[in-house]
């Protein structure tokens, strides 16, 4: 336990039990280094603070017994408002039917940090969590103490309620709140989180707390934000790549009608409406001249030649034994370049962020992993202090990642402060596709050595990618941690390794996309591994066995797969088994998928997963997030790719960026293998496995290794 | 122009040029921000509603040619009383970010209304043009049989 964990005790609105306490601070177990945040660019995994600094979430009790959870991660499809009210409830022992969560307010500088990304919501809070549950539950008992002049340590909990057994007294949590809050926290080394087999809430498949109004069409995201006199802006943006606005002529786009305001933003023509369509007809309507820079002839096969140039001349990240040299001298050898494009994130609510600038304060409603962040961009363009900068946080229809980046926050903020009352500033699909961020594209180039019993035995692996994270800084050691992770921590047992990164000048810019670089490196390191066990006549799982040995938390999750799934047993005709292992975030994660091929391209039937996320808080949103994980992996690896044509992204909307749809959709089966470890992530770890588990299948069932992404059947 | 349209069982008058797809009539000019965008171009169905009964798609649906009919959204569906899919939505535990959710019930409710008793193909067919990105798609599958108590055999091996 984190005998630092700050908290605060207050009077709630309706005179209940206020406790603030501190989450979401830095993650020491990430595997990205922590740089520090650049303006504009919105936050990057989270530097280190002191503890107490700032207190972003809450636990309230109200005299009526409703416990809200203010929690300050971004709830956009994976339950952590659920999970973390869980944890908490878990602690306060609370009556589950009374509990709700919400958002915590990003409303000054006296609220803290808030960033959702790296699967971190559950696994880097796990400690405070309990703290701050477990202390808000003695201060309950405390008060029930007090009132009926019992020693507290004869006073015990039901859900709900603090009970004395020998006096029979109960009382509700609500009538003791307002006593509760008038009481000193308790000190931190006073408190004892529950053993983990007594959770009466951890542990148990819980159904989400956000489930109804996301069905009944009263949430409201982002794009959904109504105000009184509501604008809504468009933006035309340069077609090509670090291109620049020359001029523009407005006067048609005027012409339109609702067209109220043309105005030029750092990053192109703004066009102002009464309604969403008339701002897109004013767009339309615009004239404007471009400068398209020095990248007008760039296109995706360049950006391949590059990479491919760059590979061999790589920096060293991991080098044991003598890699190059078992594979020169070995009789049984395997090359083989693995190539993967940009990515869009494409979240399915397009971006939007709306803003209204009045009197030197600055008021956000924005679906975003990062309130701290928002409100720091739009003080700096406003150049007005944060505390000036209220953010309200709507639900996020997707984030994978987009939603931590403040691009279209900025864009709001420049329009907002040009224009009288509030502006939502809208991306179309095309904008979003178009305009943005994307996932590296990535090269590995990997040798592979087998000794004389066809067992792997050396592994060289050269990467090239675009840098996530130089945008923070200088590379430490000249190795973005992004674009190695998966393979610098390769798990497997061998004499001879090396990992070498090089780093590409490109001009796209690239940012963190569900799993970062996992999503890639998963994919070219287990089908590189199947690669090798078939040149050594071994069977997939057997190899996998063999060089997992020391990692029981791998060979774990594994077996339980291959179980599930029935690894070795008949298939069907036409169908073949292919299997994937990766760790990432703190979990790890098997698939077996089952494959076949239909009309020339993948057929994906059904794919069985097997997770180790240490404590499973709940294990029904852990299976949510294992079958979207694997849906959002599996289409990239079906259709996923940005290319790029003389600077521009080719790419527009889902008829030439498809995704996975129903009918491409597999079965999905989830096993969640028990552990008593804090939390891992959940979010993410899923992602990676699936691509190499499909193209395994499809080098059994075909003989022919799969080497780039999106799968294409020759 | 004004254009007089049937939503939810409320008559509605709107000021809005005749070209200007349902969807935005429905969002910016009516409030009702149930139903959702997704792409604009016919491709995602998160902005499906119903018009006289057919499922449509809001986004390609010119307000003029809304004119005169009854159209519901993902708010009257379920008024006064949830809808059977919805009631299973809650069952299945389906919707993560929720964004494509009302898209997916309404095509979901328009499959129902002409088939009680769904295959696996008849629901990859009506439900095939909306998109999820948060792969929500098993679940739809399920709650779709659960709303129409059909058994779910759980797939192929
Ligand atoms: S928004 Fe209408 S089909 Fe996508
Ligand atoms: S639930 Fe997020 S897009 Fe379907």
């Amino acid at each position: 336990m984190n005998r630092r964990t700050f908290l605060q005790v207050g009077v709630s609105g309706a005179g209940g039990l206020l406790i603030a306490f501190t989450v979401g601070c830095k993650d020491k177990d990430a595997p990205a280094p922590a740089p520090a945040p650049t303006p504009g660019t919105g936050d990057a995994p989270a530097p280190a603070r002191p503890a107490g600094a700032d207190l972003n979430a809450w636990i309230r009790i109200d005299p009526d017994d409703t416990v809200t959870m203010l929690v300050p991660e971004a709830e956009m499809g994976q339950g952590i408002h659920t999970g973390v009210a869980m944890i908490l409830a878990e602690e306060l022992d609370a009556d589950w039917a009374t509990v709700r969560a919400e958002h915590a307010p990003a409303d000054g500088a006296k609220y803290g940090r808030q960033s959702t990304g790296g699967s971190t919501s559950t696994r880097g809070n796990w400690d405070a969590l309990r703290a701050a549950g477990a202390t808000a539950r003695a201060m309950l008992i405390a008060a029930a103490a007090q009132q009926w002049s019992v020693p507290a340590a004869e006073l015990t909990t039901e859900p709900g309620a603090v009970v004395h057994a020998a006096s029979k007294r109960r009382a509700r949590y609500g009538e003791l709140a307002a006593a509760a809050a008038k009481l000193p926290p308790p000190a931190p080394d006073t408190i004892t989180p529950r053993a983990p087999g007594t959770y009466r809430l951890i542990g148990k498949p819980t159904k989400r707390l956000d489930q109804r109004p996301k069905i009944t069409g009263a949430a409201t995201y982002g794009l959904d934000v109504r105000l009184p006199g509501m604008l809504f802006a468009v933006v035309a943006r340069p077609p090509v790549v670090g291109g620049k606005l020359v001029k523009f002529d407005g006067t048609a786009a005027r012409a339109i009608p609702g067209v109220k305001d043309v105005l030029q933003i750092p990053t192109g023509v703004a066009v102002v409406a009464t309604s969403t369509w008339a701002a897109l007809k004013g767009r339309e309507a615009l004239s404007v001249t471009w400068d398209d820079g020095a990248h007008a002839a760039l296109t995706s096969e360049q950006i391949s030649k590059t990479l491919r140039d760059l590979a061999p001349g790589g920096v060293t990240v991991k080098q044991q034994g003598d890699a190059p040299d078992a594979v020169k001298r070995a009789r049984t050898k395997l090359a083989a370049a693995y190539e993967v494009p940009y990515l869009a994130h494409v979240t399915m609510e397009p971006l939007n962020a709306t803003c209204d600038v009045e009197d030197g304060r600055c008021t956000l409603w924005v679906g975003t992993q990062t309130p701290s962040g928002c409100q720091k961009t739009a003080a700096e363009i406003l150049a007005i202090p944060p505390e000036q900068v209220t953010v309200h946080s709507t639900f996020l229809g997707g984030g994978f990642g987009r939603r931590s980046q403040t691009d279209y926050v900025a864009e709001a903020v420049h329009v907002a402060r040009s224009m009288k009352g509030p502006v939502q500033l809208v991306w179309t699909r095309e904008d979003d596709t178009r305009g943005g961020f994307y996932r590296p594209a990535a090269l590995s180039l990997c040798e592979g050595a087998l000794d004389a019993d066809g067992w792997p035995t050396a592994w060289v692996q050269r990467i090239a990618a675009p840098s996530i994270l130089e945008r923070f800084g200088p590379l430490e050691g000249g190795v973005d941690a992004t674009a190695v992770e998966g393979v610098e921590n390769l798990p497997y047992a061998l004499p001879h390794l090396l990992v070498t990164y090089a780093r590409p000048d490109l001009p796209i810019s690239t940012w963190f996309w569900r799993s970062v670089g996992s999503s890639q490196n998963a994919w070219s390191t287990e089908c590189f591994l199947d690669e090798l066990a078939r040149a050594g006549g071994k069977d997939p799982l057997e190899v996998r066995r063999r060089l997992l040995k020391d990692k029981p938390r791998h060979l774990a999750v594994l077996e339980a797969a291959a179980a599930r799934a029935g690894w070795g047993a008949p298939l069907p005709e036409g169908r073949a088994r292919g299997l994937a292992v990766h760790e990432s975030f703190g979990s790890v994660v098997a698939e077996v998928a089952v494959v076949s091929i239909d009309a020339g391209a993948p057929r994906v039937h059904r794919v069985t997963c097997a997770i180790d996320c240490g404590t499973a808080v709940n294990p029904a949103q852990i299976e949510a997030q294992m079958e979207s994980g694997i849906l959002y992996g599996l289409s990239a690896a079906l259709h996923g790719a940005i290319h790029l044509d003389g600077g521009k992204v080719r790419e527009s909307n889902f008829h030439d960026y498809p995704v996975v749809r129903m009918r491409e959709a597999p079965r999905i089966d989830t096993v969640i293998v028990a552990s008593t470890d804090p939390p891992g992530g959940v979010g993410e770890p899923s992602t990676p496995p699936v691509a190499p588990a499909v193209c395994n299948a499809l080098l059994a069932l075909t003989g022919k290794p799969v080497r780039a992404l999106p799968i294409r059947l020759g | 122009m004004a254009i007089t349209l049937t939503v939810n069982g409320a008559a509605r008058e709107v000021d809005a040029p005749p070209d200007m797809p349902l969807l935005w009539v429905l969002r910016d000019l009516l409030g009702l921000t149930g139903t959702k965008y997704g792409c604009g171009v016919a491709q995602c169905r998160a902005c499906t509603v119903h018009v006289d009964g057919e499922a449509v798609q809001s986004c390609q649906l010119p307000v003029s040619a809304a004119a005169g009919k009854s159209v519901t959204t993902i708010e009257g569906l379920g008024a006064p009383k949830l809808h059977v899919l919805q009631e299973a939505w809650l069952a299945e535990d389906v919707a993560q970010c929720g964004w494509c959710q009302p898209g997916q019930l309404m095509s979901a409710a328009a499959l129902l209304a002409r088939n009680s008793a769904p295959t696996d193909d008849d629901i990859d067919l009506a439900m095939s043009g909306n998109i999820c990105r948060c792969g929500t798609y098993n679940r739809i599958r399920r709650a779709i049989k659960r709303a129409a108590g059909v058994p779910d055999a759980g797939g192929t091996p």
